[in-house]
């Protein structure tokens, strides 16, 4: 185990209560909504925030635990942050940023500055070396700040969003590199982000945080494939409903009732995906168990396909061709009636 | 509204009028007497009355005097400046009040201050006295000590809004690559807040070079040892005006300068940052 952490922590409105932890070579995703919590957990890793009760435990060193008394401060934790926008020291070339750290440890300035040329040299950016941060593209910077983390040794990379700050059109190339020069780092790596392709591109696990808790936790595939909120299940764009499982039926919060063909007892969550719901002008009569009274709130165009947000007892997106729409002929008000067939819908315990 | 649009505009272009005429007027009363010292200069006597044994001497007393004031300005006024951008403390509002009350203070009025604080028989003074033998009232490092105080806040004002201005977080990106406290206060809280402190230590400076009051009343008015330039032009505008007018008009140079000199820093601070 690389990273052991309990983290609780209260910073204004934000009451943080969560569990982390990172093996060594694996890239952990902390992925959530804006104010969740993702960066104060990053600054108490980093100890620029201490905790106010549990431990954080790196390499079997012990970091903080207010408890014990023990508190490192971050310039003595084997611990690097890649920052939001970067931060690279504006006063200083990219060389002398990636020699930063190395300087401040003590290293003298030709070995400082050797060092940092083969790191940036790693990342490609060796005919940089004497361009100011201003001088640098936003991916070059990125890969100057992977450099300027990377070039301390840490056991851990902290990764705060390092890819929000980027324009979409460089964006693809900038993560097939980061992933790349993540890589070849052999600590444990976590990253920020609120993207889930960022996630997706680049983590082996992710770690959902709302509100200051973990609400799942787990393998990629295993976290989309059952998703536990509305946030994950509008990440993975999936339908979530909750509700409570009873004689092979579950009645939703709104008042509606679904027939799975799993059923379960007790609270319980039912996943639909969007193209498996159908929709019809006129009561359907065929095999579908799950037929319910629908009006369409709005229409999303998105290329040949048209997702129709519905209201109901039973609220869902429906996914349909463009064709399908103009043959419906709906407008936002409309009355439809959308059908699921029970094979459609996972069921798991809530 | 389609009444009152056209009233509107007639009363927008006679206040600029009005403005203007006002401006002229301020900009008048602020340049005419600079024009009479011009007018009143003795032009073929300014050089020999510049380098006359007696304003050499104020003059020389008066750069040593302000420059170590400014010295000790910057080397307090860095870290209490720092103290009440960076710490929160209950009563910070009052010590920032009491640290730059000499601003507003008539000199006068803290020299009289400075004597019974520092002066032989003052609260400090007297074991100043007692137990290290140091005088300050009527010395040089009195004219240091009076100038100090009314010049300091100049600098503990600009210095800390350039503390409250710089990102904190580049401070953060140093401590985790192991930047110790002291070595990131070096290397990246000094850097980002240099065009501020050279500001504040050119106001400062200026301030010194031109105290009067405190440093009368504090350490009197002895040539060479406490009569600097403004003391030594006070004197002279009894006895040989035209030494006071040179002297005079010198010091109006270099303040002139200063306050353009600043300007360009201003402007200067950002540009650079381009390049």
């Amino acid at each position: 185990m690389t990273l052991a952490a309990t983290i609780t922590c209260t910073l204004g409105s934000l009451d943080l209560s969560v569990e982390l932890t990172a093996q060594p070579g694996e890239v952990v995703a902390l992925l959530g909504p804006n104010g969740a919590g993702k960066t104060t957990v990053f600054r108490c890793l980093a100890g620029l925030l201490p905790i106010d009760a549990g431990r954080i435990e790196l390499n079997g060193v012990l970091l903080d635990d207010p408890e014990a008394g023990v508190f490192v401060p971050p310039e003595r934790r084997p611990v690097a942050v890649v920052f939001q926008d970067y931060l690279l020291f504006p006063n200083l070339t990219a060389l002398e940023n990636v020699a930063f750290g190395l300087r401040a440890r003590g290293t003298n300035k030709t070995e400082a500055r050797a060092r940092a040329a083969r790191w940036l040299d790693v990342v490609g950016l060796a005919d940089h070396a004497q361009h100011r941060p201003q001088a640098l593209s936003g991916g070059q910077a990125q890969r100057v700040a992977l450099a300027r983390a990377l070039a301390t040794e840490p056991r851990l990379l902290l990764l705060d969003e390092p890819l929000a700050a980027l324009d979409a059109g460089t964006r693809g190339e900038v993560r097939r590199d980061l992933r790349r020069h993540l890589a070849t780092f052999d600590g444990a790596r976590l990253l920020v982000t609120h993207d889930p392709v960022d996630a997706f591109a680049l983590a082996d696990r992710v770690v959902i945080i709302e509100g200051g808790r973990v609400v799942q936790a787990g393998a990629l595939a295993d976290v989309t494939a059952r998703p536990r909120s509305r946030y994950v299940a509008d990440l993975v764009g999936v339908n979530l409903l909750t509700g409570t499982g009873h004689d092979g039926a579950i009645t939703t919060a709104g008042g509606g009732t679904i027939v799975p063909a799993e059923p379960i007892e007790g609270p319980v969550l039912a996943m639909i995906q969007p193209h498996a719901v159908a929709l019809y002008r006129s009561l359907p009569d065929g095999s579908p168990r799950n037929v319910w009274p629908s009006t369409v709130v709005d229409l999303d165009h998105e290329g040949e396909r048209v997702r129709v947000r519905l209201a109901g007892p039973v609220p869902l997106v429906a996914e349909i061709t463009a064709a399908a729409l103009a043959a419906l002929a709906l407008r936002p008000g409309d009355p439809v009636w959308a059908t699921v067939k029970a094979t459609e819908i996972a069921t798991y315990p809530a | 509204m389609i009444v009152s649009a056209p009233a509107r505009r007639i009363r927008s272009e006679r206040l600029p009028l009005v403005a203007l005429v006002l401006a002229a007027v301020a900009t008048a009363f602020f340049a005419l007497p600079f024009i009479g010292l011009l007018w009143k200069a003795p032009w073929g006597d300014a050089w020999s009355i510049l380098t006359s044994e007696s304003a050499l001497t104020a003059l020389r007393l008066s750069l040593w005097c302000s420059l170590w004031a400014t010295v000790f300005s910057v080397l307090f006024g860095v870290p209490l400046a720092w103290v009440l951008a960076r710490l929160t403390f209950p009563g910070r509002g009052a010590v920032r009040a009491l640290c730059t009350l000499s601003m507003v203070l008539p000199p006068v009025v803290a020299g009289v201050a400075l004597f019974y604080a520092l002066g032989r028989n003052g609260l400090v003074g007297q074991y100043l006295d007692e137990w290290f033998g140091i005088t300050l009232p009527f010395t040089t490092a009195g004219v240091i000590v009076a100038q100090t105080f009314v010049a300091m806040p100049f600098l503990v004002l600009t210095v800390e809004a350039a503390f409250r201005q710089a990102d904190t977080r580049f401070e953060d990106a140093a401590r985790t690559l192991g930047a110790s406290p002291w070595y990131v206060f070096r290397r990246i809280t000094l850097p980002a807040i240099r065009p501020g402190l050279a500001a504040g230590a050119v106001l400062s400076w200026a301030r010194a070079l031109g105290e009067f009051g405190a440093t009368i009343t504090f350490a009197g008015n002895f040539p060479g040892r406490t009569q600097t330039m403004p003391l030594a032009i006070y004197l002279a505008n009894e006895t040989n005006p035209d030494e006071a007018i040179v002297l005079s008009l010198v010091l109006i140079a270099v303040s002139f300068g200063v306050l353009v000199a600043l300007r360009d820093r201003y402007l200067g601070g950002t540009a650079p940052r381009a390049a």
